[in-house]
């Protein structure tokens, strides 16, 4: 086949060439699964055979104890799940809310701004788990009218409190990122700061954070296991159950699975998230 | 109509205690176009960023048609910059909104009108600058002359008084710099005041009315463009002219 005629208007690529470098894409993929098995088939060999190896499957790799005590995970997961549903949306309130509290300029807003500050340094600066501890034993403790003593209520409260901080830093960090002329044209126009920020800068901010604030939702996914140190039966606390029943760590090893089961494709996403907004931000460019 | 639309006296202007102003003095009549030339630095952006508030000045007074002191600490920037529109260089488009959202937004929010009523006055000034058709598209599709014909509209839509430009055809490449002047060329003939910062001294000898020579902070000289260009007084000023004409 000839090439097309110099100008022609077609994307013309040479059939040879083309030809080759699929050739090449084929043997990369082959080489590439080909190291991995050998890899895992490696890997295998020499953990089986370790002198210790009989007595670990045995523990944590007990598929009878599995079948019997996943079941009893998975429901107790619904917990967690619950506490996650329940705090994510208030995290993205407060951390929204913090953020905006602490641009606020006019002086009357200096008692405002100084309690946003102190609430991010205190709560960033503290163990989640601490805080847990602190907000499920001592507010409870204090027998306050109105509030629910539950350590679901108090644990999930601590975690909105302890998140809300970091969120609100990863708000703050994207509405800096917004270029200072956006601002300046918004202004220009005759907005209001409030009208700016409304309109022009939190749009931008809030698709900037996206990708961070993905990782975060991971990180809690996880962290709504530290809500068994108050006693609550989420998987954690289940699994710690049925190893204490029956001397077998097999259902640690099926609690980390149900986890994994969940944060393994949220964590894809948010990859998928950030690769495209990286992609779209170049392609963007100057405007 | 008398007096002037805009009365700059001894305005100062320092960043960190490096002096950019030094009681610059500058009027500007009612449908004059007046155009800033000077090397960068000669305070030509600061000078327009401080008649639209956006930086306050140190000293001096800014005062729009005789009545609304800018420099003043009780006047309401807000209300001012409503009647004072600015393009900048770099054009400045939201990056998250549409060509038609970016012009009707303005006018909708800060002069409550309705949406309606936005979109269509928003249309028919894209018509009117030959854009119509870019009204859905975003910002980064657009090409440098076409945002910055948008950047124009968008400041247009908020019916100004006074238009100031600040080196509007400096980002562009030279293939787009006749649009946009075509589109500033329309304004002066609509009758708009126009305060203009620019490098493009050809443009500036056909459109302005004033042409001013700013060095350290100072109006050096000024004239009509026949004077400034052809027989200009001062010794800097042709210093200038000749390094820029070539």
């Amino acid at each position: 086949m000839n090439a097309p005629s110099p100008g022609t208007e077609v994307a013309y690529v040479d059939p040879q060439r083309r030809a080759l470098v699929r050739q090449r894409a084929r043997r990369n993929a082959f080489v590439g699964m080909a190291s991995l098995i050998g890899f895992v088939i490696v890997v295998s060999v020499i953990v089986s055979r370790t002198p210790g190896w009989p007595v670990v499957q045995e523990t944590f790799f007990n598929g009878e104890e599995f079948v019997k005590t996943f079941p009893g995970l998975l429901s107790a997961f619904m917990l967690n799940v619950r506490i996650f549903v329940i705090a994510e949306p208030l995290i993205l309130i407060l951390g929204l809310l913090v953020a905006l509290a602490r641009t606020l300029k006019s002086p009357i807003f200096l008692p405002v701004r100084v309690i946003a500050t102190l609430y991010v340094d205190i709560f960033r600066g503290i163990p989640t788990i601490l805080v847990i501890f602190l907000l499920g034993f001592g507010i409870p403790a204090l027998r306050l009218a109105g509030f629910p003593n539950g350590a679901i209520f108090w644990g999930t409260a601590a975690l909105v409190l302890s998140y809300g901080a970091y969120v609100a830093e990863v708000f703050r960090s994207g509405i800096d990122s917004v270029h200072p002329s956006q601002r300046m044209a918004s202004r220009s126009l005759g907005l209001s700061s409030w009208q700016t920020n409304r309109y022009v800068v939190l749009p931008q901010a809030i698709r900037n954070v996206i990708p961070p604030l993905l990782n975060d939702f991971i990180s809690l996914q996880k962290d709504t296991a530290l809500v068994a140190v108050l006693g609550p039966i989420e998987v954690l606390r289940q699994a710690q159950i049925d190893t204490s029943s029956s001397f077998n760590y097999t259902p640690y090893v099926g609690a980390a699975l149900i986890f994994i089961a969940l944060t393994i494709p949220m964590t894809r996403f948010a990859d998928w998230v950030q690769e495209r907004s990286r992609r779209r931000r170049r392609a963007g460019g100057g405007a | 109509m008398s007096g002037s639309m805009l009365e700059v006296s001894g305005v100062w202007k320092s960043f960190e205690g490096h002096p950019v102003l030094r009681g610059l003095d500058l009027s500007i009549g009612h449908h004059q176009a007046v155009v800033l030339i000077g090397a960068s630095g000669s305070g030509k952006s600061t000078l327009l960023r401080c008649i639209n508030g956006l930086v306050m000045v140190d000293a001096g007074r800014i005062v729009l048609d005789g009545e609304l002191d800018i420099t003043s600490f009780d006047t309401d920037m807000d209300a001012a910059r409503r009647r004072i529109g600015i393009v900048f260089q770099s054009y400045n488009l939201f990056p998250h909104m549409s060509v038609l959202d970016n012009v009707a937004l303005a006018p909708r929010k800060v002069l409550g009108r309705s949406k309606a009523e936005c979109i269509d006055t928003a249309r028919a000034l894209l018509a009117r600058f030959g854009l119509e058709s870019k009204a859905g598209e975003y910002p980064d599709r657009l090409s440098g002359g076409q945002a910055q014909r948008v950047a124009i509209v968008r400041a247009l839509a908020m019916e100004p008084e006074l238009m100031l430009f600040d080196e509007i055809t400096s980002a562009l490449d030279p293939l787009l710099v006749g649009e946009v002047l075509e589109a500033v060329r329309e304004l002066k003939e609509s009758g708009l005041t126009l305060l203009m910062a620019t490098h493009e001294m050809g443009f500036a000898r056909e459109v302005a009315d004033k042409v001013c020579f700013l060095k350290d902070g100072i109006v050096l000289e000024q004239g009509t463009p026949e004077v400034i260009f052809s027989a200009p007084e001062r010794e800097e000023t042709r210093e200038f002219l000749a390094r820029v004409l070539g």
